[in-house]
């Protein structure tokens, strides 16, 4: 009797001190599932999840706090994966956060723009070019399309223009089902 | 010798007869030559002319764009007039960047440098070829240079004349009345590669290509020994590089692989032509032989055609009557793509133009896959076409994925053989360019990442920087001087008082 519990002792000290230890050692830093997720989101960095950007709103799923189905440029195709990787139940996307677009870029009518700046210190990903009072211009290639120097332009030159389909870009079309060929 | 057989494949009538009646010609010089900026695989070629510039023929007016990319010529004479979009032959019907030559009928010859390969070092060899412009001219329209730089050990070099889909004759015209020039097209890429082993494949149905190509190289007096002239038996795609590899050497080309890893490398019969061209006559690839065939041609025949001649204007001259047409497809029926505009120009992959009759290809009505099972039998690259179709329905690309989709080489073998006519390789070509375009999506999302977050590290580094300003600012002066003047002031101020009290005394 005393034999097994001074056994049983030992070995859950053995092994709490063998824990102590690899919880100390093979700490992971920050938070793997957040990466993941931030990974899936299309890094518009609009804030129309209502997070300040990507990484904020994936930190808010990872939590918990938010749900999945509020990333608008992501559409079903990030509510889909983000359903996969969390092993949820995909949902339709969140009106109230926006309607799922398709792809746009910012373009600047450079005649009519006064160099105010306030396009650059609201764009998110450096995408906007231009100093004071001098002419500014979105570089295409880097723009998310987030909108987001829309709103803070004082004279209204700043449209969102359907980027462009050219041959490089062109995807075949999912072939029309018929009406037989049914699963 | 001893052939091996790949697995799958199907047999087609040929329909090739009806185009080799005729002995090639040159196809008349066209009044304009549209000649597209991206005619191969990888970057577009930069254009290096301006629009009202006289060319010549055979000057370089496009430069390559990076490692994969090939240069563009002008095909004859005469002034630029336009570089800007044109539709360019594109299964999307697109627009393209194109050079548009008016020709001047003068057939200017740029300045050209005849010269004896075996003078050459290998590098030479592939400079040549990628000053040229040279792609592969069997359908895929990789820059033919890369492949002359293998950077292993060749054993093997198969020249590939098997030409397997139906209707297109190009390489058996070209075999037939050129042997010459393919075979020493063959001996320079052979010194390129530095192959041990040379094979010429030629399929069984083109008796004619094979005796001409014998009676070749029975006449040629030197470096013949390690040549070899192969039949094999004519069956589709025999003509598709991996099934060919393994008809020929019994080796299978690992997955998603290349032929180099198993030491071989494969060219086309035109492009060694091409190759032959530009080493020895100096000339850069500004022309091809095309198959013009079809239902709706009443002259069905092979002409040598300038790069960028328009399509409609090769249709017309072999009698094609517009009324008939069904469709016009550049390449075979197997693999080509429909054209959506007979303004096109014919690029250096078009070997064929099939104008299809009234009724000459069916497409009977789609039904449900009813798992028979052929599709997979059908599949020279042993893969599950099913599996796949199901898969690409439900656009589960990572599934599609783990059963080798990219290894499909769309040669539609299990679209042929589908009694529910189901357009598969259609289901496989949308799975394709849809991972494609994500992952390209996912390319430019981790660079927006990396902008964010650079741009948030900026902010908060300014911010740093404005705050350490102000707290400099803050406390002014040190202390010490602070109260030194304090002192000071002080002391004057005692001083005073009491010179006001001794002016008092």
């Amino acid at each position: 009797m005393l034999s097994a519990a001074l056994a049983l002792t030992f070995l859950a000290l053995v092994f709490g001190l063998l824990l102590g230890y690899s919880s100390i050692r093979f700490r992971v830093e920050g938070d793997p599932v957040a990466d993941q997720i931030d990974a899936i989101l299309p890094q518009t960095q609009c804030g129309q999840c209502g997070y300040p950007g990507c990484r904020p709103y994936a930190e808010a799923i990872a939590s918990g706090e938010a749900d999945i189905n509020q990333c608008p440029p992501g559409g079903e195709q990030v509510i889909q994966a983000l359903a996969d990787l969390l092993g949820r139940e995909p949902k339709p996307l969140d009106p109230d956060r926006g309607a799922e677009k398709p792809p746009m870029v910012a373009f600047i009518d450079e005649s009519d723009c006064i160099g105010c700046t306030l396009c650059i210190k609201a764009c998110p990903v450096d995408a906007i070019l231009g100093a004071p009072k001098q002419m500014h211009t979105v570089i295409a290639d880097e723009c998310t399309g987030c909108e987001l120097c829309v709103e803070p332009c004082p004279v209204d030159v700043i449209s969102m223009v359907p980027v462009e389909e050219d041959i490089s870009h062109w995807k075949w079309p999912l072939p029309k089902v018929a009406n037989g060929d049914a699963p | 010798m001893r052939l091996w057989s790949f697995h799958g494949g199907i047999e087609v009538p040929g329909h090739k007869e009806i185009s080799t009646t005729r002995p090639v010609e040159p196809a008349p010089l066209p009044k304009r030559l549209i000649l597209p900026l991206s005619q191969h695989l990888g970057a577009p070629a930069e254009p290096l002319v301006a629009e009202g510039e006289e060319v010549l023929k055979g000057q370089m007016i496009a430069s390559p764009a990076g490692f994969v990319s090939a240069p563009l010529h002008a095909s004859s004479s005469g002034k630029v007039v336009a570089i800007g979009e044109h539709p360019v032959p594109h299964p999307s019907g697109l627009s393209a960047p194109c050079i548009t030559i008016e020709t001047d009928g003068e057939e200017r010859w740029v300045e050209r440098e005849q010269r004896d390969f075996r003078q050459l070092e290998p590098a030479e060899i592939r400079e040549t070829v990628r000053q040229a412009g040279i792609v592969g001219l069997g359908g895929a329209g990789f820059p033919a240079f890369i492949k002359l730089n293998p950077g292993r050990t060749i054993k093997t070099l198969i020249l590939n004349g098997a030409e397997c889909e139906p209707y297109i004759t190009s390489d058996d015209m070209l075999m037939r009345e050129r042997p010459e020039q393919i075979l020493r097209g063959l001996l320079i890429i052979r010194r390129a590669v530095q192959a041990r082993r040379c094979i010429i494949a030629v399929e069984d149905n083109k008796p004619e290509a094979e005796r001409s190509l014998r009676q070749a190289l029975g006449s040629m007096k030197e470096d013949a020994d390690d040549i070899e002239i192969v039949t094999i038996p004519a069956r589709y795609p025999a003509g598709g590089e991996k099934q060919l590899i393994r008809v020929v050497t019994g080796q299978e080309v690992p997955s998603g692989g290349l032929p180099v890893q198993v030491g071989v490398v494969c060219h086309n019969v035109s492009t060694a032509v091409a190759v032959y061209r530009a080493v020895e006559l100096g000339e850069p690839l500004i022309s091809r032989y095309v198959t013009i065939t079809g239902g709706a041609v009443a002259e069905p025949r092979n002409l040598e055609v300038l790069i960028g001649t328009p399509v409609e204007e090769l249709l017309q001259l072999c009698g094609t009557d517009p009324g008939a047409v069904q469709e016009v497809i550049m390449g075979g029926p197997m693999m080509g793509i429909s054209l959506a505009s007979l303004g096109v120009p014919l690029v250096k992959t078009g070997n064929c133009l099939l104008a299809v009759g009234r009724g000459e290809i069916e497409h009977p009505e789609v039904m449900p896959c009813i798992r028979c099972g052929n599709c997979a039998e059908a599949c020279p690259m042993s893969l599950l076409p099913q599996q796949m179709y199901w898969h690409a329905r439900a656009k589960d690309f990572d599934r599609l994925r783990e059963y080798d989709l990219f290894d499909c080489i769309e040669c539609g073998c299990c679209a042929y053989v589908c009694p529910s006519n189901i357009p598969l390789v259609h289901y496989y070509r949308f799975a394709k360019s849809e991972i494609r375009a994500r992952q390209e999506q996912k390319r430019k999302a981790d660079i927006a990442r990396e902008r964010h977050e650079l741009r948030e590290q900026r902010l908060a580094r300014e911010k740093a920087e404005r705050a350490a300003r102000h707290a400099r600012k803050r406390p002014g002066p040190s202390d010490e001087s602070k109260k030194a003047a304090i002192q000071a002031a002080l002391e004057r101020a005692r001083a005073g008082k009491q010179g006001a009290a001794q002016d008092d005394v």
